[in-house]
């Protein structure tokens, strides 16, 4: 039985991508995934990690060194957040159109300019069609047992696909939080060794990355949409297996207060833990509201969403990006595309804030279930509304 | 590749798209590629071999009678050849379809 130990979430993704025995690491640190870089270097350099550290001079350089990693069949990590993901971008379409399972934690981090090293899901939302599977994790421990489980996604026979597991920077890349380690023993039962099928091998030539001209690459992008989306149910019965074992069980739309709730706000990432405490007081208040939080968010679960909001009347999103002269925020105008065709659904009211570090207390999330519930009985002549911005 | 291209479904695909045959470009047709295609004077022609050492595609090969001729399964008709050729054994003409 693992014991709690009291560790930075950075440090701890650092002890987990160790516990699975890493073959590669290829890197460049950037707040704010400096610290999770950083441990690893230190794992390598101590030699309590057999592995390849490829300190590289760019984030363009270390994805692409990724790409010939985990071609040649090695376990192959890397992190970062905000700049060096946009500068990693296009290399990301090319780690998921040739099924290259690659490992990413990305410490979200908002936009230059101007320059911010503080935490928003910008980042992750400019690379939300590359095809990767995503992840949003709330807490350290969410963050520790989805790096273990990301390998085993990746690496599934019938996934092949990079995974990229979101914590929002500094909320969780920087906080001392009670995680659970993982057991050898533990790792060992839930995650086989890696088995690329087709990796380069001198005696076994293959062509990764050919040029597909028009009359193959419709089949091809075809056939990467179909993974992807089949990927959805490896990854709940490895979540199912996941908590056979380690006893905490995953979904990918966690419901918290559904019962009964005519309100519901969703979020995604860390700001689930305070969106709870609200939702708790206006519980004690006898109000009828309950909270969604989105964990998967490639392959989008449909299904999921539809189910969770079938009794819901209101249901306010909360987005920490901006999609500039767009529809509203990201999240919401995918959660309005996927329940457009239904029957019944609730009128959906979206929100933008959180960007760039601004945080948000129990009272900003109460008045934003309140303020949403307002809305949705007056009407707005806004797509949406952004919190906490000084007039 | 067992299929014509043009047969080929998105479930024949192998996974990442990778291509587990070495070599096979070579059955790629980028002939059709081509809007003029080089015709040949062999009278002038002094089996130099100068067509051959500029084709881009290196597509030219010897034919039956020792003279050189591109292979149009190949050849894109950028006619380079027929500019480099010193004797101008060789004019580009339309392709007529």
């Amino acid at each position: 039985m693992a014991t709690k130990v009291g560790m930075e979430v950075s440090v701890a993704v650092g002890e987990v991508v160790k516990a699975v025995n890493t073959d590669v690491i290829a890197a460049y640190p950037i707040t704010p995934q400096t610290h999770i870089v950083e441990h690893l270097a230190e794992l390598v350099a101590n030699g309590e990690l057999d592995a390849e550290f490829i300190p590289v001079e760019s984030e363009h350089s270390a994805m692409s060194a990724c790409l010939g990693s985990a071609a040649a069949g090695a376990r192959t990590f890397t992190a970062t957040a905000g700049q060096g993901l946009e500068l990693m971008h296009e290399v990301l379409y090319v780690a998921s159109s040739m099924q290259l399972p690659i490992v990413m934690t990305v410490a979200n981090r908002a936009l230059s300019a101007p320059l911010s090293v503080w935490g928003d899901h910008s980042d992750a939302m400019a690379v939300r069609d590359t095809g990767w599977i995503q992840i949003f994790t709330e807490n350290g421990q969410e963050v520790v047992d989805h790096v273990l489980y990301a390998f085993r996604i990746a690496e599934d026979r019938k996934v092949l696909l990079p995974v990229m597991i979101h914590l929002d920077g500094f909320n969780l890349s920087h906080m001392i939080e009670p995680v659970l380690l993982p057991e050898q023993s533990e790792v060992d039962q839930f995650l086989p060794p890696n088995q690329y099928p087709l990796p380069l091998d001198p005696n076994k030539p293959v062509t990764m990355g050919d040029f597909g001209p028009p009359i193959i690459y419709t089949e091809a992008k075809w056939a990467q949409e179909v993974n992807l989306r089949a990927s959805k149910e490896v990854i709940l019965r490895a979540w199912k297996e996941f908590g056979d074992i380690f006893g905490r069980h995953y979904s990918s739309v966690e419901c918290y207060h559904r019962e009964q709730a005519k309100v519901l706000l969703l979020t995604m990432g860390s700001f689930g833990e305070t969106a709870m405490m609200a939702i708790d007081n206006m519980r004690k208040e006898g109000r009828d509201v309950g909270l969604l939080k989105l964990r998967l968010w490639r392959p989008f679960p449909f299904e999921e969403i539809r189910q969770a909001v079938k009794d819901t009347e209101v249901l306010i999103v909360l987005d920490r990006a901006l999609s500039f002269g767009g529809p509203g925020g990201p999240v919401c105008s995918e959660i309005k595309a996927a329940l457009y065709g239904e029957a019944k659904k609730p009128k959906i009211i979206s929100f933008v804030g959180g960007l760039g570090g601004r945080t948000i207390n129990v009272a900003g999330f109460e008045y934003i279930v309140n303020r949403g519930i307002e809305i949705s009985q007056t009407g707005s002549e806004h797509e949406f509304e952004i919190f906490g911005v000084r007039e | 590749m067992t299929k014509p291209e043009n047969e080929i479904t998105w479930k024949d695909l192998e996974i990442g798209s990778i291509v587990t045959e070495p070599g096979n470009a070579s059955q790629y047709k980028t002939g059709d590629w081509r809007s003029q295609r080089p015709t040949y004077d062999f009278n002038k022609c002094i089996k130099c071999g100068i067509c051959s050492i500029f084709c881009p595609e290196g597509c030219v090969e010897l034919n039956e009678e020792g003279y050189l001729e591109a292979n149009l399964f190949y050849c894109k008709g950028c006619g380079i050849c027929a500019r480099e050729c010193w004797t101008q054994a060789i004019t580009m003409v339309d392709e007529e379809e």
